[in-house]
């Protein structure tokens, strides 16, 4: 168990670093890197633009700048946005919470509409019921996650309200898999006819059995949610990660991409690590 | 075949017909303006009405229509074709090959698909003519769609290497790349061909993500997602319904994919 924790955080600061330098190296690479509008502004003297230029020269050798990034990160500097003139550290400190509300509370509904609509299904075992949710879980899989920020914004809803839509159809798909799955085998059949109630049967015979697979989608939830965040608070005017990254994308703001996209990795792996740690460990304590 | 798969081969072989015979049923081009009419409502003349600047929105429905069907496949068969490339060939060579190939899988994987395609698509030039900007935009979604693909298809080389069909066919002499092409690629045929179906549903939606936000096909050049860019001028719901018609068609269009696909999953 200690190793395979031990596996997963080697992993995910290899894979978070490896990230953040193939993204760096991307923005290095891109047309229009280094120019800044300000040095069209005629306004500006010799050595103001001479400065301009210097601040963008650190920048040029991709190794140098990262190594540079990491040690100052260390010491929780993570530098200064370009495009939005202010420490990156400051606004993740007042983006965060904006996109963690939202996605906490996006995931927290679709979860429990998509665990709802599912036991409901494998339980009721009712054709016309079944066909309705499948059919409304299979609509909402079709619809662009812009889409449903747009509709969100015309119908005055909560941002929240859009990633739970876009949540609940995966998430609804596999667990009702699962659940059918395990509602269906010999044991769960014979408790039903040794006539234990269905709460028992659900909490001592069909959650252990589900739950380690479940946690699994769990964690891929959570990387959806995250993606979905982008156009809906780009989209809602939410101004969260999701947003800062679109701003951010657009005005090929280097300092602030990188740890975006670091901050991102490191959240989708984490809870993507999670999942399988304990998702291991009830396995374990089932066998 | 069951009815609704039958259903859904229809629709879209009744979508793809409509958007190849765009330049027949379409009254106009997709960028002529008929400036008398700006924002008119569905007519005789104008079937689903013009958009603000008097272009017949059945005609950019119809041509935004080709341009998104016909391109996603052609992305799906790129980012099918690469994740045969780097996750069927390291399946069937093992070892470090498998391990450095599932890293890199790993790594794209370890970003949410939309903020990857967003980030790499603002990298590149955005004020691009509308021509380039197709290109742009289904490239890079079948150079960066593939990882998921390849993580299947690594597994189902990994399990062919260890077959007791590799095994005769190495005992008889066959090596490298000859065994590759002869043996192993027929029989991932079924998994390619899954995966190519699964992306490409996912391609569109893509693009249309992209094409809202503006950062898909540049205009005059209609897409579904710059089609649906437009929905963002609504007031609500009821205003204009014709102007979902392209946001119906799209789910028309997907559903229809995702029921032909769940058929050839089961076949596969």
């Amino acid at each position: 168990m200690v190793w395979r924790i031990i596996r997963h955080l080697l992993a995910v600061v290899a894979i978070v670093l490896v990230g953040g330098l193939a993204c760096a190296t991307l923005v290095r690479f891109a047309p229009g890197f280094a120019t800044d509008e300000q040095q069209l502004d005629p306004r500006l003297s010799a050595e103001s633009l001479q400065a301009l230029h210097q601040s963008h020269q650190a920048e040029r050798n991709i190794l140098r700048f990262y190594a540079g990034y990491m040690k100052r990160a260390v010491r929780g500097d993570l530098g200064i946005s370009h495009s939005l003139n202010q420490p990156v550290s400051t606004l993740f400190r007042d983006r965060i919470p904006v996109t963690l509300r939202l996605v906490a509370a996006g995931l927290a509904l679709g979860w429990a509409i998509a665990l709802s609509l599912a036991l409901t299904t494998a339980l009721a075992r009712a054709n016309a019921y079944s066909l309705v949710a499948i059919a409304l879980s299979g609509a909402l899989l079709c619809i662009p996650a812009a889409v449903l920020a747009v509709l969100s914004v015309l119908l005055n809803t909560p941002g929240y309200l859009a990633i739970a839509l876009i949540v609940f159809p995966k998430v609804f798909t596999y667990s009702r898999s699962l659940l059918s799955r395990a509602y269906s085998s010999p044991h769960i059949i014979a408790a039903r006819a040794k006539g234990l109630s269905a709460l028992r049967i659900l909490f001592w015979h069909v959650l252990p059995v589900t739950a380690p697979s479940l946690l699994a989608v769990a964690g891929i939830s959570v990387s959806l949610a995250l993606g979905a965040a982008i156009p809906i608070e780009a989209l809602c005017g939410l101004a969260g990660i999701g947003d800062l990254a679109w701003q951010a994308a657009l005005g090929r703001d280097l300092p602030l991409l990188v740890n975006i996209t670091i901050l991102v990795a490191l959240i989708t792996l984490i809870a993507n690590s999670g999942a399988d740690v304990v998702g291991h460990a009830l396995r374990g304590q089932e066998s | 075949m069951s009815f609704i798969r039958k259903l859904a081969c229809a629709i879209l072989v009744v979508v793809i017909v409509a958007a190849l015979g765009a330049n027949w049923f379409a009254r106009a081009d997709y960028a002529t303006q008929f400036r008398e009419a700006p924002n008119a409502p569905p007519s005789r003349a104008h079937l689903l009405g013009t958009d603000d600047i008097g272009r017949d929105r059945l005609s950019r429905t119809l041509y935004g229509t080709r341009i998104s069907l016909l391109l996603a496949p052609t992305a799906a068969l790129l980012s099918t074709l690469m994740a045969a490339l780097i996750g069927g060939v390291a399946g069937y060579l093992g070892g470090i090959w498998e391990r450095l190939a599932m890293a890199l899988t790993d790594l794209f994987l370890s970003l949410p698909w939309l903020f990857l395609l967003i980030t790499v698509r603002a990298l590149l030039p955005l004020n691009v003519s509308p021509f380039v900007s197709v290109v742009v935009t289904f490239l890079m979604l079948g150079l960066l769609g593939w990882a998921a693909s390849a993580r299947v298809l690594c597994a189902g080389a990994r399990s062919l290497r260890n077959s007791g069909l590799l095994l005769q066919a190495r005992a008889l002499g066959l090596h490298g790349i000859r065994l590759f092409a002869v043996h192993v690629v027929p029989n991932l045929r079924p998994i390619l061909l899954a995966q190519f179906w699964v992306s490409i549903p996912v391609f569109i939606l893509s693009e249309a993500n992209l094409g809202i936000l503006g950062l898909g096909v540049a205009e005059p050049m209609p897409s579904w997602g710059s089609l649906l860019k437009e929905l963002e001028g609504l007031t609500s719901l009821g205003d204009q319904p014709w102007r979902l018609v392209p946001l119906v068609l799209l789910i028309l269009v997907v559903t229809s994919f995702q029921v032909i696909l769940s058929s050839e999953e089961v076949t596969a």
